[in-house]
C-alpha cells in the first residue's frame, strides 16, 4: 500500500461512525485529558520497540486508577473494541503494536511503588513502575529485584510480566515468572481476580505462571508483587578472549559441567564487540572471534573461590587473555557494553533486527557457523550476542530499510534462524516473546493441536478474544500461508 | 513411541474416567480417588540427560529415585527436593507440585519444569515449553500442569531444569521460641546468607546451609548456633522431607495433618494444636483435630490457604475453595484440556 493510500484509509477510519460513539463513551469513563482520539496524539502510540511494524488505534486511553480501567475494558467489551495494553513500549516483537480499529490502554501512569516489605522481602507495586525504579527505590534496604532486561531504565514491571523479561543474570536468579509472585488482573469483561499470593503457593491451577508471559493476551495487570533479593556483597566479573567460537562455546559447557552456576555468563561475537566496543569504550579484545564475560557474586571468599576456578577452565578451554574487574567501576563498564549491545549496532546500521532464539548450548557452534552462512546468502551482516548461560542467543541482521528488498531479505533472514533454533531442539523466542514479528513462525515450533490449545487457554479468560487480538498465537490460516513458503510442521 | 502410549490413549478414548496413578505414594493427597485406575509405569526411563545442559527429560513413570542418583552420579539435582513419600514418580511428583525442604530459597518443584509432553482428553500428544531455559513462546502450559493434580491431562514425559548440588553443607541448632524463630528466619532470609532450609518445631529452630565452602564457613560463625553433625543432619532434612520425623508419625488418632501456606512473615497463629514450621515461616503444618472452618478463615486472614494434607475427613473440601471468578477461569481450562471429564474428577475440587 503507498503512503497516500494508506493515509486516505485512516481519515476514512477515523471518521467511522463507531468510532464516535466509542469515544463519546469512553469520554464519559475517563478525563478530558486521559483520552487521546487526535491522529497527531496517536502517532507517538502507532508501535513498540519494533518499529517495522505499526498501525494507528482509533484511540489511546490513559486511565490513573483501577476503576477507569475497569470502566474502559467494560465500555470496549460491551462494544466488542479490541484492546491493547501498553506500558513503556520497549518491546521487540510488537506485542504492544495497536490493532486497528481498536484501543491502545496504557498503564504509564500507573508508577507508585505501594508498598515495601524489606522483613518480608517483596515489594507493591503498580504496572507502570519501571523495572529499575523497583532496585533503586529497595535498595537502602539491601535489596533488589533480580530480573534486569537491558531495557531496564525504561522497561515497566507490567510489561515483564506480560513477555517474562529474562536478563544478563537469570540463569542464576531466574526470569520474571521466578521473582513475580502475587498479580491483580483486570479481565477483559472487567472482572478483577488475584492469581498468585504472599504465600509460596495457593491453591488450585497456577495461573500466575499463564499470565506471565501471556503477552497482554489474558488480563491487564493492575498490581504486581515482586520478590527481592539480597543484594550480593560482592561481585566480579571475568573477561576472556577466544579465537574461535566453538572454543568459547566449550568453555561454557566446561564452567557448568564443573558445577559453577556463574551470576551471568555472556558472549559475544566479533562483530558485535567492535560495535560496541566503539560505543563505550569499555576495553574489549577487538582481535577476538568471541568474547565471554562470567560473573561470580556473593561473600568475598565466594567470589574469589569462584572467579580462580572459572579461570582455570577458562584457560583450559582456550582462552588466550583473561582481564578480572579490578573494582565496582570496571564490572560496572564491562557489563555497560554488553546492555549496550542493541543500541551500538544500532550505530553501525540504518535498520537491524534481533532475533531471540533459545537453543541448547552445545549446539552454539553449529549455530553460529550456520548463521554465518546465511549471512552470505543473503548478502546482510549479522553481529551475535548471546546469554551463553541458558543458551539464548540475540543474532542482530542488519540491514538498510531504503533499499528496495533489503527488509523482505532481513526478514527472511531471521526467519531461517529461528527455523534453525527449533531444529537443534531450542524455541523461537527466549525472552522478547512472540508479538506480532514471529506469530508464524509459532507454525514451525508446535502443531495446529497445540496452537488450538493456546487458543482455548486465551478463550478461558478472554472468550471473545479481544485482548491484544492477533498476537502470539497464529490462527489456521496464518501457518497455511507460511506452509506455502516455508515449512511449518 | 512406547506401547504404553498407546495403551494410554485407547484407555483415554473410552471417555471414562481415570485415577492417573505413578507409585502411588501421594494416593493419600487431595479428593477421593475416582476412576479406573491407570498405571503409568509402564511409561518409564530417562529419555536425556545433559549435565553440561542441566537439562533432564523423563518418562513419567520413572521412579524419583532412580532420576535423583543418575543426577548424583554427576553431582546435580532437583534443587526443590521434592518429596518421595515412597515409590514416587516424575510424573507423580510434577502433577503434585510438592516441594521439599529448600522451596523458599532454591524455588518450587513448577521453578524447574522446562517443559512437559501432555495427553490431553482427546488423546492427542501436545508438547509444551521444551528442553531450554528460556522459552517464552506460547503460553506457560507446562508450569501450569505442575501441581494440577492430573486433572488436565495424562503427563507423559517431563523436562526439567536441574543444578549443581551444594559444594558446602552445614546444619545449625537454635534453642529459640516460635516468635523470635520467625523473625530470625525471615530476617536471615534478607541477607547474603547461603540459607537452604529452615525448620522450627519444639522451641528449636534448625537451619540448613548450602553453598560455596567459604560462605558456608563464614555464615557458621556468624550465626552462632550448635552444628549439628553431617550424618544426623542428613537424616534429620530426609525425616522432614518424608514425614517421617516424630512429628508427622503416628496414627490418625493424633489426628489430621494440616498444611498452612502462609506469608513468611505472619506471626505465631495462636491454634489448639502443635505446628511445624518450614520454609522460613511460609509453610506451617498442624498435627490435631482443629475446626476446617476456623483455621481456613485464620489462614485466608493471613493472606494464605489450608490444605487437609492427610487424614481427616475431606467430605468438607481439601483444598481451600477458590472465589467464583477464579472457579470459572479453572472451568474453562479443565474443558478444554479434558472435555469428557477422564482425567481424576474431583482430585482436585468436586466441579473440576
Amino acid at each position: 500500500m503507498s503512503q497516500e493510500e494508506h493515509s486516505a484509509d485512516l481519515a476514512q477510519d477515523l471518521a467511522n461512525p463507531d468510532r464516535a460513539a466509542l469515544l463519546a463513551e469512553l469520554a464519559g469513563v475517563l478525563p478530558a485529558e486521559a483520552l487521546l482520539s487526535a491522529a497527531e496524539d496517536l502517532k507517538p502510540y502507532e508501535c513498540d520497540g519494533l518499529t517495522a511494524y505499526s498501525a494507528l488505534p482509533w484511540a489511546v486511553a490513559l486511565p490513573q486508577n483501577d476503576e477507569e480501567v475497569v470502566a474502559v475494558l467494560k465500555v470496549c467489551y460491551a462494544r466488542q473494541v479490541p484492546v491493547v495494553a501498553r506500558g513503556a513500549g520497549t518491546g521487540l516483537s510488537g506485542g504492544a503494536t495497536p490493532v486497528v480499529q481498536g484501543v491502545v490502554l496504557s498503564l504509564a501512569r500507573f508508577m507508585r511503588i505501594l508498598e515495601i516489605d524489606p522483613v518480608a522481602r517483596l515489594a507493591r507495586v503498580q504496572p507502570g513502575v519501571r523495572n529499575l525504579a523497583i532496585s533503586e527505590a529497595v535498595a537502602p534496604h539491601g535489596l533488589y529485584y533480580a530480573p534486569d532486561p537491558s531495557s531496564q531504565i525504561a522497561c515497566t514491571i507490567g510489561g515483564n510480566v506480560a513477555e517474562n523479561s529474562g536478563g544478563v543474570h537469570c540463569l542464576k536468579y531466574g526470569l520474571t515468572l521466578h521473582n513475580v509472585v502475587r498479580l491483580r488482573v483486570a479481565l477483559m469483561n472487567g472482572e478483577v481476580i488475584e492469581v498468585g499470593s504472599h504465600a509460596l503457593d495457593d491453591p488450585g491451577y497456577d495461573l500466575l505462571a499463564l499470565m506471565i508471559g501471556s503477552e497482554g493476551m489474558l488480563g491487564v495487570v493492575l498490581e504486581a508483587t515482586v520478590k527481592l533479593t539480597p543484594k550480593p556483597r560482592t561481585a566480579q566479573v571475568v573477561m576472556a578472549s577466544f579465537d574461535s567460537v566453538v572454543d568459547a562455546g566449550e568453555a561454557v559447557a566446561a564452567i557448568i559441567a564443573a558445577g559453577i552456576i556463574p551470576a551471568g555468563l555472556e558472549m559475544m561475537d566479533k562483530l558485535a564487540t567492535a560495535a560496541v566496543e566503539d560505543f563505550v569504550h569499555a576495553g574489549y579484545d577487538l582481535t577476538a572471534a568471541a568474547i565471554l564475560l562470567a560473573e561470580s557474586d556473593g561473600t568475598a571468599e565466594e567470589v574469589a573461590e569462584e572467579i580462580a576456578a572459572m579461570s582455570v577452565l577458562l584457560e583450559k578451554n582456550g582462552a588466550r587473555q583473561l582481564r578480572i574487574s579490578q573494582s565496582e567501576a570496571e564490572r560496572l563498564k564491562y557489563w555497560a557494553g554488553r546492555k549496550a549491545a542493541f543500541p551500538a549496532v544500532g550505530r553501525i546500521t540504518p535498520d537491524y533486527m534481533c532475533m531471540d532464539g533459545t537453543i541448547p548450548r552445545k549446539h552454539v557452534a553449529h549455530v553460529l557457523t550456520r548463521i554465518a552462512e546465511l549471512s552470505v546468502e543473503f548478502h546482510l551482516r549479522c553481529a551475535n550476542v548471546f546469554h551463553a548461560g541458558d543458551g539464548n542467543l540475540h543474532p542482530l541482521i542488519m540491514f538498510d530499510a531504503r533499499i528496495p528488498g533489503e527488509t523482505e531479505r532481513a526478514i527472511a533472514f531471521g526467519a531461517k534462524i529461528l527455523e534453525l533454533s527449533v531444529d537443534v531442539g531450542g524455541t523461537i523466542t527466549g525472552e522478547h516473546g512472540v508479538g506480532i514479528e514471529k506469530v508464524r513462525q509459532m507454525c514451525v515450533q508446535f502443531s495446529r493441536e497445540e496452537l488450538d490449545k493456546f487458543h482455548a487457554v486465551k478463550a478461558a479468560f478472554d472468550p471473545l478474544t479481544l485482548l491484544n487480538p492477533g498476537k502470539a498465537v497464529p490462527y489456521p490460516r496464518h501457518c497455511s500461508e507460511y506452509r506455502l513458503i516455508g515449512s511449518a510442521r | 513411541m512406547s506401547d504404553g502410549v498407546e495403551q494410554f490413549r485407547s484407555r483415554i478414548l473410552e471417555r471414562k474416567p481415570l485415577r492417573l496413578r505413578g507409585g502411588g505414594s501421594k494416593d493419600f493427597y487431595g479428593g477421593p480417588l475416582q476412576g479406573d485406575m491407570l498405571d503409568t509405569r509402564s511409561h518409564s526411563g530417562i529419555v536425556g540427560y545433559e549435565p553440561s545442559e542441566l537439562v533432564l527429560t523423563a518418562r513419567c513413570g520413572t521412579p524419583l529415585a532412580e532420576i535423583e542418583s543418575a543426577l548424583a552420579e554427576r553431582r546435580q539435582g532437583i534443587a526443590c527436593e521434592p518429596p518421595h513419600f515412597g515409590a514416587a514418580t516424575i510424573g507423580g511428583a510434577v502433577a503434585a507440585g510438592l516441594s521439599g525442604p529448600r522451596r523458599a530459597t532454591a524455588g518450587s518443584l513448577r521453578d524447574f519444569v522446562l517443559g512437559v509432553t501432555l495427553m490431553d482428553g482427546e488423546g492427542r500428544e501436545l508438547i509444551f515449553g521444551g528442553q531450554v531455559m528460556k522459552n517464552v513462546a506460547g503460553f506457560d502450559v507446562s508450569r501450569l500442569i505442575a501441581g494440577s493434580l492430573g486433572t488436565l491431562g495424562l503427563i507423559l514425559d517431563v523436562s526439567l531444569k536441574v543444578l549443581p548440588l551444594p559444594v558446602a553443607e552445614a546444619t545449625l541448632r537454635f534453642e529459640m521460641p516460635q516468635d523470635q524463630a520467625l523473625d530470625a528466619m525471615n530476617r536471615w532470609a534478607g541477607q547474603p546468607v547461603p540459607l537452604a532450609a529452615t525448620c522450627w518445631q519444639g522451641e528449636v529452630l534448625t537451619l540448613r546451609l548450602c553453598g560455596a565452602q567459604a560462605a558456608v564457613m563464614a555464615a557458621c560463625k556468624n550465626l552462632g548456633g550448635e552444628r549439628i553433625a553431617e550424618s544426623e543432619a542428613a537424616d534429620f532434612w530426609t525425616a522432614l522431607r518424608e514425614q517421617t520425623a516424630q512429628f508427622f508419625a503416628g496414627p490418625d488418632t493424633h489426628g489430621p495433618l494440616w498444611r498452612l501456606s502462609l506469608p513468611s512473615v505472619t506471626p505465631p497463629l495462636d491454634l489448639p494444636a502443635p505446628q511445624l514450621i518450614e520454609w522460613g515461616g511460609a509453610q506451617r503444618w498442624l498435627r490435631g483435630a482443629v475446626d476446617a472452618a476456623q483455621l481456613r478463615e485464620a489462614a485466608a486472614i493471613a493472606g494464605g490457604h489450608a490444605t487437609l494434607f492427610r487424614g481427616g475427613d475431606k467430605a468438607g473440601g481439601v483444598f481451600s475453595p477458590l472465589p467464583p471468578g477464579l472457579m470459572e477461569v479453572h472451568r474453562r481450562l479443565k474443558q478444554s484440556f479434558d472435555p469428557y471429564g477422564v482425567f481424576n474428577p474431583g482430585r482436585l475440587y468436586p466441579e473440576l
